[in-house]
């Protein structure tokens, strides 16, 4: 299993000053492990630090404390060149907003090319025009959308433009945040279901980072659940939905409201009061195998019985 | 049960540069005094511009082709902007999105609270105060004293959305429309919303038309429930006659195309290609082209409604007593038979 670890997060920590005096502790001291060809899942609710972790690892911040390993080298901290160049090759984001994170201004081609070209991934010119025309057919669109604008295209063919623009690079790792949020329910399914595919069919691996639980839990292997900045819970998506330990786990499962009114009519929501529990005094413990909480063994031993 | 609104052959369409959209093509329902029905629908299906009618707030650019929207013996459409003016916010009151633009971030939100009810009830300034407070504690807010005096950038997401709720009720709306109004909270706090939704219904008798794309709110807080698609709805029915017996291919797709939590090891179910341009509105019937059980006649003639039940309707023409006998995917004939058979397993 350690080989084929492909990414590992120690003690990660990133605060943000506020004002003078003020740290926000968005992401404080999480560890985990992420394996070759697995879907991580990311869950937790506005503020709990789950996009701040997927973009201190891809280094669009600098960690205040901690250690990231990618692909057995760190990641975080000084790098040199070689480092920096794999980084910026082998692992990849795909954006929650596809209008804000395509550049209007400019055609497809030049926006799928963008990273093929800063990198000189090609030797002639009709190679690069080549490439972009395969990546287009591979996520679902077709080869005369490379001379139009974003704006000419639906919400979720924008979203497979940026998944284009991502798989260009022939990433090992790609961190997708909130990538299928703003689409509308039907193109969330074929969003995912291309997503799937092509990690079949290339080998890659996901932090697949989300607030909708429901969609977590179907494309994800493993998965983690953040709240103020800490991992409460870690565990196989079975793990997780069918034997949730941690109380905060328990509630944020019982607000899911789920599509069958004859189950909706006697829900009944777990409230989480977290005044009774320090996440600062408790460890992460393995409860079965690979299956890891937050808490003092009190706690645990309380949540269990 | 008494009719409280009734929207009869509304058409409605939008003038741009590339032409006219039809964006609303021939919308018809009844709402029921006190119950919740619930809009569902993509993006561009129609189901905010039909609000948008209710309330007389259509942009600019849009106007009423045809149809009428009955409501206490008048036409809504119909009124001149003084009239609607006098009947928005005071019969029929309308909760947004995004709670943090619909408040005023340079007033306290007593004041919000407040305004509607000096405009709208002739009350005192002293008088007026006392029921913004009051407002406040029926919401679901600690220290209403307080909360009067801050500003919305001082309160989180949840309790802004229940300070838009107070003043929507300010004035005992008959009427509630709410527009996707837990769609930017966090599940927690849409969950809270939504009890308190359904509570507040409960004590003050409302009607409500809730709009959402998201099938489980739907399921949670929906009486009946209109599917609507390309400017059309195209079934409604009671909340169990839609969830549990759905017959329209898009209503299936939709339906399908949510993950399923106890089991997600099918794949999702993807509705293929786009919903339709409404610049040139397709003919027949507009899901067609996206829909592998589409018959011949789908790609000629619209669809009537045909009855299911008292309640049920479905504008499908595989309903029809010619049509071959074709089932809804045997997955979700699945999936349907495991909801009936009861609830998931506690957590």
């Amino acid at each position: 299993m350690k080989d084929n670890m492909i990414l590992s997060v120690k003690n990660l920590k990133q605060y943000f000053q506020i004002g003078r005096k003020g740290i926000l502790k968005a992401v404080d001291d999480i560890s985990f492990d992420i394996y070759r060809g697995e879907t991580f899942g990311l869950v937790g609710e506005s503020g709990s630090g789950k996009s701040t972790t997927g973009r201190s690892i891809i280094r669009l911040y600098h960690p205040t404390g901690g250690e990231i390993i990618f692909n057995h080298k760190k990641i975080s901290g000084h790098i040199d060149k070689t480092t920096e160049k794999m980084l910026r090759t082998k692992m990849q984001m795909i954006f929650q907003d596809p209008m804000a994170s395509l550049n209007p201004r400019k055609k497809v081609m030049d926006i799928i090319a963008q990273g093929i070209d800063i990198h000189k991934m090609y030797d002639t010119k009709e190679e690069r025009t080549e490439k972009v025309y395969e990546l287009l057919e591979v996520v679902g669109l077709s080869r005369e959308h490379a001379h139009r604008y974003p704006h000419e295209f639906s919400g979720g063919q924008r979203q497979r433009i940026g998944i284009a623009r991502a798989l260009i690079m022939e990433p090992d790792f790609i961190i997708a945040d909130e990538a299928i949020s703003a689409l509308d329910v039907s193109i969330q399914a074929q969003v995912v279901n291309l997503m799937k595919k092509i990690q079949e069919e290339r080998g890659l691996t996901y932090i697949f980072i989300a607030h909708d639980l429901s969609m977590v839990k179907y494309i994800s292997d493993r998965i983690g659940v953040m709240h103020l900045g800490k991992i409460v819970e870690l565990g196989s998506a079975s793990d997780i939905y069918n034997h949730p330990i941690h109380p905060y786990t328990k509630s944020l499962l019982s607000a899911i409201p789920q599509p069958n009114p004859l189950y909706e009519r006697y829900r009944k929501r777990v409230h989480y009061d977290k005044s009774t529990i320090d996440y600062d005094l408790g460890q992460l413990v393995e409860v079965e195998s690979g299956h890891v909480v937050l808490g003092t063994s009190e706690e645990l031993s309380q949540w269990m019985s | 049960m008494e009719k409280i609104l009734q929207v009869n052959n509304l058409h409605v369409s939008f003038k741009t540069h590339n032409g006219m959209v039809r964006a609303i093509r021939g919308v018809n329902f009844d709402l029921y005094k006190g119950e919740t029905l619930a809009i569902v629908g993509e993006s561009g299906s129609g189901k905010s511009v039909t609000t948008k009618v209710l309330m007389g707030i259509l942009a600019k650019n849009g106007m009423i082709d045809d149809g009428e929207v009955l409501f206490d013996g008048m036409d809504l459409t119909k009124l001149t902007k003084q009239e609607i003016t006098a009947i928005r916010g005071k019969k029929i009151a309308m909760i947004f999105q995004d709670p943090m633009t619909s408040l005023n971030p340079t007033m306290t939100v007593g004041y919000q609270i407040l305004e509607s009810l000096v405009e709208h009830q002739n009350l005192s300034k002293k008088e007026a105060k006392a029921k913004a407070i009051e407002l406040i504690e029926l919401v679901g807010i600690t220290e209403p004293e307080k909360r009067y005096k801050q500003y919305p950038h001082q309160l989180s997401g949840g309790m802004r959305q229940r300070i838009v709720i107070a003043i929507a009720l300010a004035c005992n709306p008959r009427i509630l429309i709410a527009d996707e109004p837990t769609t930017a909270l966090d599940v927690t706090i849409q969950a809270q919303i939504l009890e308190l939704i359904k509570e507040l219904q409960q004590k003050i008798g409302l009607s409500i038309i809730f709009i959402t794309h998201d099938l489980g709110v739907v399921a949670n807080v929906a009486d009946r429930v209109a599917v609507m698609y390309a400017g059309k709805i195209v079934e409604y029915g009671t909340v169990q006659e839609i969830f549990l017996e759905p017959y329209h291919p898009y209503t299936w797709g939709l339906l399908a195309s949510v993950p399923e939590m106890e089991d997600t090891s099918n794949e999702l179910y993807a509705i293929p290609g786009a919903p339709p341009n409404l610049l040139e509105p397709p003919k027949g019937d507009a899901f067609a082209v996206r829909s592998e059980f589409a018959l011949k006649i789908d790609f000629e003639e619209e669809p009537p409604f045909f009855k299911i039940s008292d309640t049920h309707y479905a504008a499908t023409w595989l309903l029809h007593e010619n049509a071959p006998a074709i089932e809804m995917p045997a997955m979700l004939k699945e999936r349907i038979k495991k909801m009936k058979k009861g609830v998931p397993h506690e957590r």
